[in-house]
Order: C-alpha cells, then sequence, then structure tokens
C-alpha cells in the first residue's frame, strides 16, 4: 500500500429525477419551457418550484472517503443504498450532481460480466471488442489473449458465435476478460455472484491476486463471506449515506446486526405509496406465528410475510399478483414463492379494494440468519411490473442452541441454505452380531 | 482518460506491505465534477480512445454483414435499386436532363454520397440508445459510438462504390485525371455524416421526437440536395441557399470528378466545407454539453 491517494471523494451527490413524468423529455416540453421563460420571469416565479423539487431523489448524498493506493475496500449496504451509483460515479458513467472525486490512474469498472458481448460475434472478437471496452488496448488484448482462452476454458470454442454458448460459457470468458485487466484501480459490482462454484473460486482467487499486486480495488458484494475474505476495510452504505466505515468485522457487524436499514414492517401513505395506476402497495409486514411483527423469528416456527396493496381497477385472472423471493445474507436466492398458486383466487373477477395476500413458510424450513425479501407486484395479462424492490423487508432466523435445533446438541455453524428438520429413523439390526 | 501504463507498472515488488518510499507516480490525477456549460470538442479524449473507436467501427461492420443473408450485397442493393427506380422514373418518365451523362451513371454517383450520408445519420442517431446496456455500465466518451458509424458506412460506401466501376466500364463512361479528387469528397461528405450524425444522436438521447424526425428530414434533405436533378437547375440568385447544404457540394464533386461533366467546384464548394465544418465542431460541442445527462436519460 502506498501513502499515495487513488480515490478521494468529496461530498459526492447524485441527484436523479422520479416520479411521474417522464424523465426523457419531448421536444415539445423544452419548447414550452423556453417559451414560458420569460413569462414565468415577468410574474417572478424564477425560484425553482415546489412540486420539481419533491420528485428528486438523492441515490448517493455528501459521500466522503479516501483509498489509498494499493487499498481493498468492500462496500455493502442494502439494494438501493447508493452503491452501484457510487460505482459509476467514480468510474465517470454517470456526472456528480454535487461535490467531486479524485482518481489517480487508470480506471476500469465491472458493473457487470460481458458489457458489450454480442451474440452473433465469436468469441474471439468478443474478447477483443469487450477487452477494448473495459479499457484494454490492441496490443495489451493480443499480448493477453491465451491467457484470456485459457482462464475461460473454451479454447475449443474460441471461433464460434457465443450464441451458441453456454449462459456458464459466456460468464466464464466475461469474467476472464476482466480478470486479466491491467488498470490501477478495479471497482467491481457483484460480479462473482456468477458461475459455478469452482469459477468462483477462480475468480476470488484472481480478485485476491489483484490485490497483492499493488492494485487498489473497490469492490460492492452482498456477499458478506466474500467481503471478509477479500478486504479489509469495509464501508457501509444507506439510503445514499456513508455509515460506517472502517474495519471490515466491525462494520459487517454493524450491518448483519441491524439488518441494516431494511425492516420487518414497512408501511406507505396513501401518497407515497409504492406503485402504479393498477395497483399500490400499502405494506408489507414479518409477522410471526402469533400474528405480531417479529424481527427475529424461532427458526421452529412459521413465518408469515403479509403483503398489502389496494387495487384500484377491476381485475380478472393473474393480475395483479404477488410474488416473493428470499435471499440470504450471502446473497444466495433460497427460493421463491407466488401467490398465482391460488388459482381458486385468481380465476374469480375482483373488484377495486385493498387486497392482503401472505405466505406462510413453514417452521424447519430456513437457515439460520438474515433473510432479505424481494418483492414483486405485477400482471401477467397484459404483462406489467407494478412495482419491486429487494430487500424489501428482512428478518433473522434464530436456531436455539438448547439441542432442541437441527444441529442437536452441537453449537458449531450448520451448513446449508436450508435448514430442515428431517425424519431419522435409527434401528437396531434384530440379531446383535454376538449371537 | 486512461493513460496507458506498461503492463508491470504496480510491480512484483511491491507485493506484501512494502513501505518504501516511491518515485512520483506517472498515474495521472483527474478530478470527476459536474460539467457545466460548454466544454470544448473532446479531441484529447477521442485521441485517447482511437482504439476503442476502431473497434466499435469494426465491430459495426461485423455485426452489420453476420446478421444477414447476402451481407456486403445490400450495400449494393440499396443505391442500386433506386438507381433503377430513378432512371425510370425521373429520366423516362420526368425526363430530367442530365448533362449528357447515362442516367445511370449519373443517379448512381449521387446515390452513392447520398446513401452513405442517410445510412450514417440514421445509424448514429439511434447508436446512443441502442447501446444503452453499454452506456449504463461502462465508460467511454459517448461520442465514439455516433461517430463510428460514420466510419463504419465508409466500408459499405467502397463495396458500393466497385459497382459502380462496373457501371462506368458497361456505359463506356472514361474517368479523367479528376478521379483522384473522389476521397476527397468521401472525407467531405464524412465530415458532414459525422456532424449531422452526432447532433442527432445528443438530441435523440434527450428528446424522443427526434427518433420520427430524422427520417422526414432525410428524405427533405435528398430534395434538396441534387440527387435526381443536376444542380445546374437551381437559378443562380439560390445558388448560395442552395450550397449551405454541404451535401449539395459533395453531390456535385462526386458527379464531376467521376464524369468530368457537370459543375467544376468553385467557390460554393469553400462555403460547404465551411458549413460542414462547422456542422462537425459544433456537433462535438453539443454532444460533449449533453454526454453528462446520457446516461440517466438512456
Amino acid at each position: 500500500m502506498s501513502e499515495l491517494t487513488a480515490i478521494r471523494a468529496d461530498h459526492l451527490g447524485k441527484r436523479f429525477r422520479i416520479g411521474e413524468s417522464d424523465p426523457y423529455g419531448t421536444l415539445r416540453e423544452s419548447l414550452m419551457k423556453g417559451v414560458m421563460a420569460p413569462l414565468r420571469w415577468m410574474r417572478r416565479e424564477r425560484s425553482p418550484n415546489k412540486i420539481g423539487a419533491d420528485m428528486h431523489v438523492w441515490a448517493v448524498r455528501d459521500a466522503s472517503f479516501e483509498i489509498k493506493e494499493g487499498e481493498v475496500v468492500g462496500l455493502i449496504g442494502r439494494n438501493g443504498a447508493g452503491k452501484t451509483t457510487l460505482l459509476k460515479l467514480l468510474s465517470e458513467i454517470t456526472e456528480p450532481t454535487e461535490g467531486q472525486a479524485q482518481v489517480r490512474g487508470t480506471l476500469s469498472s465491472l458493473l457487470e460480466v460481458g458489457t458489450g458481448f454480442h451474440p452473433e460475434l465469436t468469441g474471439r472478437e468478443n474478447v477483443q471488442l469487450n477487452g477494448a471496452i473495459l479499457g484494454m488496448g490492441r496490443s495489451q488484448i493480443k499480448r493477453k489473449f491465451d491467457e484470456i482462452v485459457e482462464f475461460a476454458g473454451v479454447a475449443r470454442f474460441i471461433d464460434t458465435p457465443i450464441k451458441r454458448y453456454s449462459t456458464g460459457m459466456q460468464v466464464r470468458l466475461a469474467f476472464a476478460v476482466a480478470a486479466h485487466l491491467e488498470s490501477d484501480i478495479l471497482l467491481v459490482d457483484e460480479v462473482l455472484a456468477v458461475g459455478d462454484l469452482e469459477f468462483q473460486r477462480k475468480c476470488m482467487g484472481r480478485m485476491e491476486e489483484a490485490s497483492s499486486m499493488g492494485r487498489t480495488v473497490l469492490f460492492v458484494s452482498h456477499s458478506v463471506a466474500s467481503i471478509l475474505r477479500l478486504c479489509p476495510r469495509v464501508i457501509l452504505l444507506d439510503r445514499g449515506g456513508i455509515v460506517e466505515d472502517g474495519k471490515a468485522a466491525n462494520v459487517v457487524k454493524t450491518y448483519l446486526d441491524s439488518g441494516f436499514g431494511t425492516s420487518a414492517h414497512r408501511e406507505w401513505s396513501a401518497e407515497t405509496a409504492p406503485g402504479d395506476e393498477v395497483a399500490r402497495l400499502l405494506s408489507v409486514r414479518v409477522l410471526d406465528d402469533s400474528g405480531a411483527v417479529a424481527e427475529d423469528l424461532d427458526i421452529h416456527r412459521p413465518v408469515d410475510i403479509e403483503v398489502t396493496y389496494r387495487l384500484f381497477t377491476p381485475a380478472t385472472g393473474t393480475s395483479p399478483t404477488v410474488t416473493l423471493k428470499f435471499t440470504n445474507d450471502e446473497g444466495t436466492v433460497v427460493f421463491a414463492s407466488t401467490d398465482m398458486v391460488r388459482t381458486d383466487w385468481y380465476s374469480k373477477p375482483r373488484m377495486p379494494g385493498v387486497i392482503r395476500s401472505t405466505c406462510r413458510i413453514p417452521g424447519n424450513l430456513l437457515a439460520e440468519g438474515q433473510v432479505f425479501v424481494e418483492l414483486i407486484l405485477a400482471s401477467t395479462n397484459p404483462a406489467a411490473i407494478h412495482w419491486m424492490e429487494s430487500d424489501v423487508v428482512a428478518f433473522h432466523v434464530q436456531d436455539a442452541t438448547s439441542g432442541e435445533g437441527v444441529r442437536g446438541p452441537m453449537v458449531m455453524d450448520w451448513p446449508g441454505i436450508v435448514r430442515p428438520m428431517l425424519d431419522w429413523r435409527i434401528e437396531a439390526e434384530a440379531r446383535s452380531p454376538e449371537a | 482518460m486512461r493513460t496507458p501504463v506498461s503492463a508491470d507498472a504496480p510491480g512484483a515488488e511491491e507485493r506484501g506491505r512494502d513501505r518504501r518510499p516511491q518515485p512520483a507516480s506517472p498515474r495521472t490525477l483527474r478530478t470527476l465534477r459536474a460539467r457545466k456549460g460548454w466544454t470544448g470538442f473532446g479531441l484529447s479524449q477521442i485521441w485517447n480512445y482511437r482504439e476503442l473507436l476502431y473497434f466499435f467501427t469494426w465491430r459495426n461492420i461485423k455485426i452489420r454483414y453476420k446478421q444477414t443473408l447476402i451481407g456486403a450485397g445490400w450495400a449494393v442493393l440499396q443505391p442500386f435499386f433506386m438507381m433503377i427506380a430513378f432512371t425510370f422514373l425521373f429520366g423516362r418518365i420526368a425526363e430530367i436532363p442530365t448533362g449528357g451523362v447515362p442516367r445511370p451513371i449519373f443517379y448512381y454517383a449521387a446515390l452513392l454520397p447520398w446513401t452513405y450520408f442517410s445510412t450514417t445519420v440514421s445509424t448514429s442517431s439511434e447508436s446512443i440508445a441502442a447501446s444503452q446496456a453499454l452506456i449504463t455500465k461502462v465508460y467511454f466518451p459517448r461520442m465514439m459510438l455516433p461517430m463510428s458509424f460514420a466510419l463504419s458506412s465508409l466500408f459499405d460506401h467502397l463495396i458500393a462504390f466497385l459497382m459502380l466501376v462496373v457501371l462506368m466500364i458497361y456505359f463506356g463512361v472514361t474517368p479523367t485525371i479528376t478521379l483522384a479528387l473522389i476521397p476527397a469528397f468521401v472525407a467531405l461528405a464524412a465530415v458532414t455524416a459525422m456532424g449531422a450524425g452526432l447532433w442527432a444522436s445528443a438530441l435523440n438521447a434527450i428528446y424522443r421526437d427526434v427518433r420520427y424526425a430524422v427520417p422526414f428530414l432525410l428524405q427533405f434533405g435528398m430534395f434538396v440536395s441534387p440527387v435526381i436533378y443536376p444542380s445546374s437547375r437551381i437559378p443562380a440568385k439560390w445558388q448560395t441557399l442552395y450550397y449551405l447544404n454541404p451535401m449539395a457540394a459533395v453531390i456535385d464533386g462526386f458527379r464531376w470528378a467521376l464524369t468530368g461533366t457537370g459543375r467544376a467546384p468553385g467557390a460554393p464548394l469553400l462555403l460547404s466545407i465551411a458549413v460542414s465544418l462547422v456542422l462537425l465542431l459544433t456537433g462535438m460541442m453539443f454532444f460533449r454539453r449533453t454526454e453528462g445527462l446520457i446516461a440517466d436519460l438512456v
């Protein structure tokens, strides 16, 4: 690690426009604005109007930090905390609304694997194109080509259009290109969450190598395990601001303990209810088997996820429907479930009003740990997503160490993304070996 | 901008947590902040990313020809059939004079630069919207996208040009020494198309109306360019106005350089060159000005 600063952010902020109005303007609006400007000026309405101010949201606000050359820093936070926006600001994909950042040296951002891959082009051509897009020069690509192909393990198909590749092969090839970048600074966003286990291990190895070579790495991930493995320092973001910045173990603890920013209970007022003209969400709650909102739940008892929304138009068929996706704190999707399975409900027409859809997760299914719930409120016909959000609610599953849990009397970490209580049959053979 | 750094700059001796004082870093420090107002042409950026421009151009060509059945044939067929239609419609029926040049040559020589221009403008105007996935995921000067289409269309243009050679041999048109000036007119067409493409792509990223305006404007542009008639038919008092359209000079130049007939380039050409350069430079400036908005809008 050198004493030179690789990245310095000073009160970095990014504001996006949201709301009813389409951010993508039409010429007419702009022309009208131009025509109306003198009129407004005459009426002394030069201050920005209040409605306009409400339609903006700060994805990142007042973020200040410094990263030294050779440092490897993890960035965690729940979805919507501003992690990706921060990476986009540092990689110049979007411009900051306020504040500034200073960056020393060449920088490559890996916000997804295979950026710019084209299905019609061959593996070879895609390596060249993708390399160039990520900032490699022609000579560098030529020099690294064989290494990349070998890393990806696709040598036999290198002159085949990648539309004929399996998804796994495409991902491997894409990551191989990214892994051979020689930029001074790498910004990596969750790309390790793809590919098979063995390949993931290979990628992690590659990232560790990059950091030991003195590269600066800023790594965004949901996977607490990989953050802890790679990053001595972690920055925790929430609602666009930096909450904690320090030693990985401490920050990760804050993050996990609080289920940060995600609670077991979300509620919206009529004005802020997310959704569209068909349906708007009113509340999402995590309930224990007594019907009370609960953050910490006993592994043996069922959990209810209750989704309440307002339907504005008469509906028939599967619209709107509630789908839930459950993710653990390593970013692995444990399972997903949809209320479309209730065909009896969806076969009848529904009138506008408040609808409550509750999903019961039986006890002895989820593993111990934090569980994040993604909600998708959508219709299939006509297809439309009224609203979706990952980590809309979260809860913590606790397994007792009293000896009645799946682990039996053991108190060690227990593997697996589910923890069902299974039946064991134990019997002694009828005839004893002595006889 | 990414400055080239040699492969072993963060060398192996830095391995571990070595805290020896280091030589002054050759890495450049740059500041990212909101760009305000006009910030020039971005020439140094274009230079730094010239290899990416090459790769985008190469990609455009590859993709265009991989997805189609007859590949390069399209580059020839389009102007060729237009030429046949024009020969009958405007030649046989409307009997527009061509100044002694065989009609197919007369039309094809004009359709070549015009097809190049209109293909470039329409593809580059969509280039930003079509590359949404790329633009929101990785940084590069966005200008590379529309510019690469001005370059990749040159490849089509070259193929279509071969057809012209065949036509000239067939109709026994002997080229004169002026043929050597063709590259200069191609360059003028490229500058014009790039300029118009930059304007159209930047506007298209901000206003969706542009998508509908571009085809209409291109159609209109063909009528105010000497594609279906010789420019000699334009009354003298309208000449200056007429050559504010740089494609008028390009098309005139093509006909003249290929067949040695028609109007030799003169003062109007200088006007067209000036307009064309202004179009390109203002296009670059306007594009730079809107660049900050693009990733948030597409």
